[in-house]
């Protein structure tokens, strides 16, 4: 941990497996293992008909971040099923696969178990199992420690999920605004973007779309039936069972796509061209909502004239979709308006010029005049709770990164990233990082380039429930009791419905692991900032919170959930207030054009594969969040490891064979795999695809170790957002060949 | 009474949360399920189409597999639900022989099991585990005579399809196209 081991210019840190490399506590590691019987396997009886739970338990969901209401069935101490929540409206008493396999993250046996310090025994590095108090204990010393020698925005923290809170309020008794988030430039910061510069207001983590009275809807960016956020896909089955017209935009045949009218299998980032070729029909044309745009929109006219030669025709050259169907899908749009929506997507990083992609998505929108009504946005509404009393906090000191964007609404985690270490003759600043929840090398793009600065750290410190590749490079790791364990904050978000819901422990740690709370507020109170959190424990602090918000503690504990009556979603006075500078839609964008930006947006041709390549794209498996459940033995039998989609007739040209095991490299020479072939004509022949979230590295994770391969080793190019620096992704080009003849077999 | 199960494959996304909560309802084991999706897909980029569907036992009203049973395990109960009674059960596979729609598995206690439109919930008036969680709603059960049953109704009026109908098995697992 000393400085001299971060500037001699050698890994100060080895990957360090959770298992192997523990000197101290191995005996504890296995102690667990007897009490593992997976308890939907165990227990006499073959079937549930005997089973009556001793208690039903109302929590929210984290296995992904929708957070939805359930219920955990407990008997003997052991959660042996997990239902949706009937009277949460995020879930309504249905679950996604995640949510419903939540069993098998509590019971994973793969789980942090206990503190862990990297320690240096005959000069290599092995973990040493430890309590709480000296983990915790050398965690804020070295934090003051970094704090008064690089001053506080030295000092990082990388956050995904609920439990997070709890540490932001850390980062603000420290001084640091470095908080960052991969929900930002690493997904959905550009429609953040987008959408607030057009109709003043973002969409949220819980698009504020009223798919279910949906008409007629374009998904463009989102490939939903994979991706399993619980009420939307309610909502969209809601609809597509109504009858509605879908119309998906995608390179592959994906499910949604399956179930549209029309699929467009667009060329890859020629999304705008077809955005303003729509705008284009419905304009010129005069199928737009005249009067909604005459009361409510500025910049119509030079919209008009923008797009008055973005012809299907034109269009057709760039994506490859035909004339005849761009303009029956702009048409079929204008016919349901305003029941009519463009998706606006969800994980939208993709060429770098993603804000201006949301842009397009927001005009088409604003010209269907779907704001605030039926079957388009709606306006949400959320229980606002109480803030508690705390001491003022100190100014925030920011880090300063080497590029800046003008109109992020937040710090890139990217930025963080690469301004982290002693990169010499680089302003790097950073020099502590704690992550929370957020598996950084396997999130951030460019696996290599995150482990390089992490190297250079003074110090990592990893908070999660499994091992991950975050805790194989951090020195300390602090393992959480994962959500069926835990108290956590309150979650009320913005949504058609308001609500509060509580998340509360259906069984008691299994391990030496502890919550969020208590691991942020010891850790501050160790550094002299516990008064920052001027509560006892979770419940007091809930109680606190509740009774300051008029809310009853005890009937959120007994319900899980307090609902209020539905908001007035929709708005239909002719002429509406939108929070941009000029009080209306801005079809075009003087923010951006005085940020020097394009105030309409421009199609830009994306950079096109060299010879022999193929596009990397990469996706969402519905059973699985990313890294952080390829693990979870419940949802790894269902879908055990990633496969590559290739197309039919390439594969044939390249010799390729189903059920081959291939290896992939990249334009920069990154190789990866290998991965297992899927053979498909449901894919376009200039990409590939996969799903993310394997390729794990970690040998401890005994189901996923291995298993598939990690696009974000492949994303070595990043296309920056210029408007609020979203990581572009999809600018990396593959080459793939068969495992067994190596790299010189790629030319055969 | 009749009970059967629609599927519409119009809706199903094949997500599996109704393999998961079978899994967990029934206390399925590893590399077992009572229940699964199906993908079936058709043509050449790029004129597709795809069928998406959550399949299981067929519950049919000519179950070759109650036929085959030596010991009267695989047997019909209320509402013609095709069950196995693990007590009976020897562990012989004539039942898994005679189905023509690989629906049963060999439980590591040595009986055979399959899907039974989860009897245990049916009997106390709950609707069988995978509908209940199923986010597409896809999925519905009821008394297939009773003319205000969803499933009556769609059947009513939605075209539908059965799987392997040449094997005059008569299922209860209805398929919406």
């Amino acid at each position: 941990m000393s400085d001299e081991g971060s500037s001699a210019g050698v890994s100060r840190r080895s990957f360090l497996q959770i298992a192997s490399g523990t000197v101290v506590g191995g005996a504890a590691l296995s102690a667990g293992l007897a009490t593992l019987a997976t308890p939907s396997h165990a227990a006499g009886t073959s079937s549930a008909a005997s089973v009556v739970p001793d208690r039903v338990v109302p929590s929210f969901c984290e296995l992904c971040f929708w957070k939805c209401g359930v219920l955990a069935y407990v008997k003997d101490e052991k959660v042996y099923k997990i239902e949706g929540h009937p009277k949460h409206p995020l879930s309504n008493g249905r679950l996604c696969p995640r949510g419903t396999g939540a069993v098998g993250a509590l019971y994973d046996p793969d789980r942090l178990r206990q503190p862990l310090l990297r320690t240096k025994v005959n000069g290599e590095d092995k973990w040493r199992a430890v309590s709480w108090d000296e983990a915790l204990d050398f965690t804020a010393r070295r934090l003051n420690e970094i704090k008064t020698k690089f001053g506080p925005a030295s000092i990082a923290l990388f956050s995904h999920g609920h439990g997070g809170a709890f540490f932001k309020t850390l980062m603000k008794a420290l001084g640091s605004a470095n908080t960052v988030a991969p929900s930002y430039d690493q997904c959905r910061g550009p429609r953040m973007a987008g959408m607030e510069l057009t109709f003043g207001m973002d969409p949220g983590a819980i698009e504020t779309i009223d798919l279910a009275n949906s008409r007629a809807v374009a998904f463009i960016g989102t490939h939903l039936g994979e991706n399993m956020h619980n009420t939307t896909v309610q909502e969209m089955s809601a609809a597509n069972a109504a009858g509605a017209t879908f119309i998906t935009v995608d390179p592959r045949y994906s499910i949604i796509a399956s179930k549209s009218k029309y699929w467009l299998p667009i060329k890859p980032g020629t999304d705008t061209a077809l955005l303003l070729a729509w705008a284009h029909v419905l304009i010129t044309e005069g199928r737009f909502q005249k009067q909604f745009i005459a009361d409510n929109a500025v910049g119509f006219d030079e919209l008009k004239a923008h797009v008055a030669d973005k012809t299907p025709e034109w269009a057709f050259i760039e994506t490859g979709i035909e004339p005849r169907v761009i303009r029956e899908t702009a048409r079929e749009l204008a016919r349901s308006a305003p029941a009519a929506l463009v998706h606006p997507g969800r994980h939208v990083v993709w060429y770098g010029n993603d804000t201006q992609r949301t842009r397009a998505i927001a005009i088409v929108n604003a010209l269907l005049g779907n704001w605030a009504k039926k079957g388009g946005f709606y306006l949400p509404e959320a229980i606002k709770l109480a803030d508690l009393a705390l001491p003022e906090f100190p100014h925030k000191e920011a880090y300063k990164p080497r590029r800046s964007f003008p109109l992020a609404s937040s710090p890139c985690a990217y930025d963080v990233c690469d301004s982290s270490g002693a990169q010499p003759g680089s302003p790097a600043t950073i020099k502590a990082w704690l992550a929370y929840g957020c598996n950084v090398p396997l999130t951030l793009p460019d696996t290599d380039n995150v482990v390089k600065r992490m190297q250079e750290l003074e110090l990592v410190v990893a908070i999660d429930t499994m091992p991950a590749e975050i805790t194989s490079w951090a020195d300390v790791v602090l393992p959480e009791n994962t959500y069926l364990e835990r108290f956590d904050d309150l979650h009320a978000p913005p949504y058609r419905t308001p609500f509060v819901a509580l998340r509360q422990p259906a069984v008691a740690s299994l391990y030496d692991t502890k919550p969020g709370w208590w691991i942020a507020k010891t850790l501050a109170t160790k550094m002299g900032l516990g008064h920052y959190y001027p509560w006892k424990d979770a419940e007091d602090y809930l109680q606190q919170v509740l009774t300051k918000s008029g809310l009853d503690y005890q009937q959120l504990k007994k319900d899980g959930v307090i609902t209020r009556p539905p908001a007035a979603i929709y708005d239909d006075s002719p002429v509406m207030t939108f929070k941009t500078p000029s009080k209306k839609i801005e079809l075009f964008s003087k923010t951006l054009a005085d940020a020097g930006f394009d105030p309409l947006p421009k199609y830009e041709p994306p950079e096109e594969p060299p010879a022999g390549y193929f596009r990397l794209l990469f996706g969402r498996s519905p059973v699985h969040t990313f890294t952080r459940t390829t693990n979870n033995p419940q949802l790894s039998e269902i879908f055990p490891e990633n496969e590559l989609w290739i197309n039919a007739e390439m594969a044939r040209v390249l010799k390729l064979h189903a059920g081959d095991r291939v290896m992939l490299e990249n334009q920069d020479q990154v190789k990866t795999g290998p991965i297992k072939l899927r053979i498909t004509q449901r894919i376009r022949q200039d990409c590939v695809y996969m799903v993310h979230g394997f390729g794990r590295e970690d040998r401890r994770l005994s189901r996923a170790w291995k298993r598939g391969a990690a696009d974000s080793r492949l994303i070595t190019r990043v296309k920056r957002d210029p408007v609020m620096g979203g990581t572009g992704m999809n600018g990396n080009f593959v080459t793939v060949y068969r495992e067994s003849l190596g790299a010189a077999g790629k030319e055969a | 009474m009749r009970y059967g199960m629609t599927v519409d494959q119009r809706l199903c996304v094949t997500c599996n949360a109704c393999v998961l909560a079978c899994k967990n309802e029934n206390r399925v084991p590893e590399g077992a399920a009572r229940c699964w999706t199906a993908q079936v897909e058709w043509g050449v980029f790029p004129n597709l189409s795809l069928e998406t569907r959550s399949e299981r036992c067929n519950h049919c009203e000519n179950a070759p597999c109650v036929t085959a049973c030596p010991t009267q395990a695989s047997h019909y109960e209320a509402g013609g639900i095709v069950d196995v009674d693990k007590d009976k059960c020897i562990g012989c596979k004539a039942c898994i022989t005679a189905c023509p729609y690989e629906v049963r598995y060999v439980h590591p206690d040595g009986y055979v099991d399959k899907c039974n439109f989860c009897l245990h919930r049916v009997t106390k008036g709950l609707q069988p585990a995978c509908v209940v969680v199923c986010p597409t709603d896809a999925l519905a059960f009821g008394d297939l005579d009773d003319p205000e049953s969803r499933v009556h109704q769609l059947l009513q009026t939605r075209q539908f399809k059965v799987l392997k109908e040449s094997e005059d098995t008569r299922p209860k697992l209805f398929f919406l196209t």
